[in-house]
């Protein structure tokens, strides 16, 4: 489904990802560690296809097509979605009008009928109980105000509404306290299935216990480091980056 | 058609392209010879049927008019504006007299249509559904609309439904036959003859515009509205528009204008004047998109126009709220003058300059009365080379004890072409008043662009997004079905400027 090869990529003349090779097979959550500066945000948005990155070297392909010749909202319509590190505010901007917005913009690019007002708080809603989230943060701005986990689980809500075929966690799991940790890992286990993948960045081995990876990738100084079964992040856990030996 | 239907019609033909409204309607016109003279003036006051009062008045405005000189404050640029290579009536040749919707020539009939004006009446219980983001609360009542095209009103409706109210709402030129008490009472109470060139200007060839008079405790029923229409070359539109609220009324106001497209920049200078009387209160909303020119600079409309209310009553209320989406050149001050005690006076404004667009609008709030509280909230967008300026005067009289206002001037820039500029002026006599100003000015972040983006929407619609959520608090004074309207026009007036 997404496959990366020798990906190379830098931001105002700094070489940040060295050569990235990396692929996700449909139906597979694959993990992301590595110490913080290691290039796992720029991967996440070089995959996306945010503006101040250039591609220096490499290709990724998703579901057969070029993903790196696609604009951003091409590479959101065909199934790709990103949980972000740092979720933006947009003042004024009712979140509900937001998240319809954008699930009417990926339903119109799949041919699917646009949803009206009542049709999507019904879903909405339903979406936002699984999420334990309350429901006037749907009339609240975009992210404004939400504190650090409100904001994570309206990532999560993003991704439940859109439902893509890939979507990339980038530290969904930090800021989260234990409940809502567990909420978000029910998530995303809720949509795993043969058309789903996902790329889950984290720091901690815990999420991993309730989102158990296919496989365990570590990234540093801009390569993928080494690459293992779950068990890569107990390792991890137990010893700390040093033990990873460049590969 | 109902309507809430009709205004999405032309919400989806709004968005469908640039500049939708600027075709041109063939149609038989009079005009008056070109140029100005008091001639001209006399001939217009001929063709309006007016008592010799009115005329008197006219040439008074003209005399004070040839003595003052165009302002040159505004921060606004264009060559000099001949007044002689312009005509100063223009009117659909029809049969004279008021008319009924069904007398109106068929073709001006089919130019609102295609505006998306709904001139015709429908029944009042006709089932209006809720259509939009909120469903509305039980059946919508239509609106009421008087169409000015070019310097005459060619239909009002819903006036005999208004009239069992004891309402006007009519043309300017009809109520100073009708009820020239009244018109002789306010008109220039509020703009007087002299007040601005452009004002003396309008009172010397003002042609037509809106009348409006609610009585003693009556509660307008239904929105009222005014759309103008220019159409014909070379002519400017002078419009004149007076509402009265009287003791414990109130009324909702709308006001819309579009334009052909043309090379040449046509003028219009219209004067509005608003009386609010013990505990009446009037809101006034515009939606302004006269054409604003090509990408080059080409043409579109000069607005210059004086808006004034007197909030001459205790506790009573003027709320201006405007888009100004359109026109080459802005120049407008929506006013309010808080004479009675506790009265109040707002001003939500959202100036969008786009392409060669400039803007220089604001408002000014004279605090005359004691307790009179006033706010302003202004929103300026500036992107290609669009200057925009905010200018504002809060002035506080000594009398005016424990008066307030609140000033909040927000300023958005896409990309690096275009200004924004932020002019307070406060003027406050009075140690027991309390004034605040806050402004800020900001960019579309490209992390907002990108967020969007990232959830699929074009980055038309993220940038359409992200504007009107920087505009919400406006918007959201306007009367549902402007609203959409609005937004929907913000966007178009952006086209093009990111990316
Ligand atoms: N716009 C930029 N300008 C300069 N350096 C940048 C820019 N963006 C990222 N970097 C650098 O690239 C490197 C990788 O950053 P990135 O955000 O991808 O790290 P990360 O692995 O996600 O770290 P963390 O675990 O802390 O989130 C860092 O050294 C960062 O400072
Ligand atoms: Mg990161």
């Amino acid at each position: 489904m997404l496959k990366i090869e020798g990906l190379r990529a830098e931001v105002e003349g700094k070489e940040i990802l060295k050569g990235i090779d990396l692929e996700v097979p449909a139906g597979e959550i694959h993990a992301i560690m590595g110490p913080n500066g290691s290039g796992k945000s720029t991967l996440s948005y070089v995959l996306a296809g945010r503006e101040g990155y250039e591609i220096t070297g490499g290709a990724v392909s998703f579901h057969g097509q070029d993903l790196l010749a696609m604009e951003p909202e091409e590479r959101a319509a065909a199934g790709l979605f990103l949980a972000f590190q740092y979720p933006v505010e947009l003042p004024g901007v009712g979140n509900a009008n937001f998240l319809r917005t954008a699930l009417n913009a990926i339903r119109r690019s799949k041919g699917e009928p646009e949803l009206d007002a009542m049709q999507f708080l019904k879903v909405a809603r339903a979406r936002m109980k699984a999420l334990s989230m309350p429901e006037d943060m749907l009339k609240r701005g975009v992210n404004v105000g939400f504190s650090g986990g409100e904001k994570k689980r309206n990532e999560v809500l993003q991704m439940a509404l859109l439902n893509p075929g890939m979507a990339i966690l980038d530290e969904t799991d930090s800021g989260l306290d234990i409940d809502a940790l567990k909420i978000v890992a029910d998530g995303v286990n809720a949509m795993r299935g043969p058309a789903f993948s996902s790329l889950v960045i984290t720091h901690y081995q815990r999420l991993l216990d309730y989102i158990v990876p296919d496989k365990v990738h570590v990234l540093m100084g801009g390569r993928i480091v080494q690459t293992g079964g779950p068990e890569l992040a107990h390792q991890l856990e137990a010893s700390g980056y040093g033990s990873v030996q460049a590969a | 058609m109902p309507a809430v239907t009709e205004t999405i019609d032309a919400v989806q033909s709004v968005t469908q392209g640039a500049y939708k409204y600027g075709f041109e309607t063939e149609i038989d016109m009079e005009f008056a010879p070109k140029g100005l003279n008091e001639d001209i003036v006399r001939f217009i006051s001929a063709k309006k049927e007016e008592p010799a009062w009115l005329l008197e008045w006219r040439l008074k405005a003209f005399a004070l008019w040839k003595t003052m000189v165009e302002p040159t404050w505004p921060a606004v640029k264009y060559p000099p504006i001949d007044y002689q290579d312009a005509y100063y009536y223009a009117a659909p040749v029809k049969k004279a007299g008021p008319k009924s919707l069904d007398e109106v020539d068929p073709e001006l009939l089919r130019t609102y249509e295609k505006l998306g004006i709904p001139l015709k009446e429908q029944a009042i219980l006709a089932g209006v559904e809720g259509a939009g983001d909120t469903p509305a609360e039980g059946g919508r009542m239509p609106i009421a609309v008087d169409a000015v095209f070019d310097s005459v009103s060619v239909a009002t409706s819903y006036k005999d439904r208004l009239a069992k109210e004891g309402i006007i709402f009519c043309a300017i030129s009809e109520a100073v036959r009708e009820h020239p008490e009244l018109v002789r009472q306010y008109l220039g109470s509020v703009v007087p003859q002299g007040d601005n060139f452009f004002a003396a200007l309008n009172s010397a060839v003002f042609t037509d515009g809106s009348f409006v008079y609610i009585p003693k405790g009556v509660k307008c029923p239904m929105e009222l509205s005014t759309y103008f229409r220019i159409n014909a070359k070379s002519t400017g539109q002078f419009e004149r528009t007076l509402i009265i609220a009287d003791e414990r009324a109130s009324v909702s106001y709308l006001e819309g204008c579009t334009a052909p497209m043309r090379d040449e920049n046509q003028l219009h200078a219209a004067v509005v004047e608003l009386v609010a009387l013990d505990d009446a209160s009037i809101k006034y909303s515009t939606v302004q998109n006269w054409y604003p020119g090509d990408e080059n600079g080409k043409g579109g409309i000069y607005n210059f126009v004086t808006k004034r209310g007197a909030c001459r009553g205790a506790r009573s209320k003027i709320s201006w709220t405007q888009v100004e989406t359109g026109s080459a050149i802005t120049w407008k001050y929506p006013s309010c003058l808080l004479l009675g005690e506790d009265s109040v006076g707002e001003f939500y404004s959202v100036a969008i300059t786009n392409n060669w667009q400039q803007a220089d609008t604001g408002t000014k709030m004279f605090h005359i009365g004691p307790r009179t509280r006033s706010t302003i909230i202004s929103k300026g967008i500036s992107a290609g080379q669009g200057q925009n300026t905010y200018r504002g005067l809060v002035k506080i009289s000594p009398k005016a004890t424990g008066a307030r206002n609140f000033t909040q001037c927000d300023s958005l820039l896409i990309g690096d072409q275009c200004g924004a500029h932020t002019v307070p002026y406060i003027e406050n006599r009075c140690i027991t008043a309390k004034v605040e100003h806050e402004a800020t000015t900001s960019r579309i972040a490209e992390d907002q662009l990108f967020y969007c983006r990232q959830r699929g929407l074009s980055q038309e619609d993220a940038v359409g997004l992200i504007v009107n959520g920087f505009c919400r608090e406006v918007l959201k004074e306007l009367p549902m079905e402007f609203a959409v309207e609005a937004q929907k026009l913000l966007q178009i007036s952006l086209e093009g400027s990111v990316g």
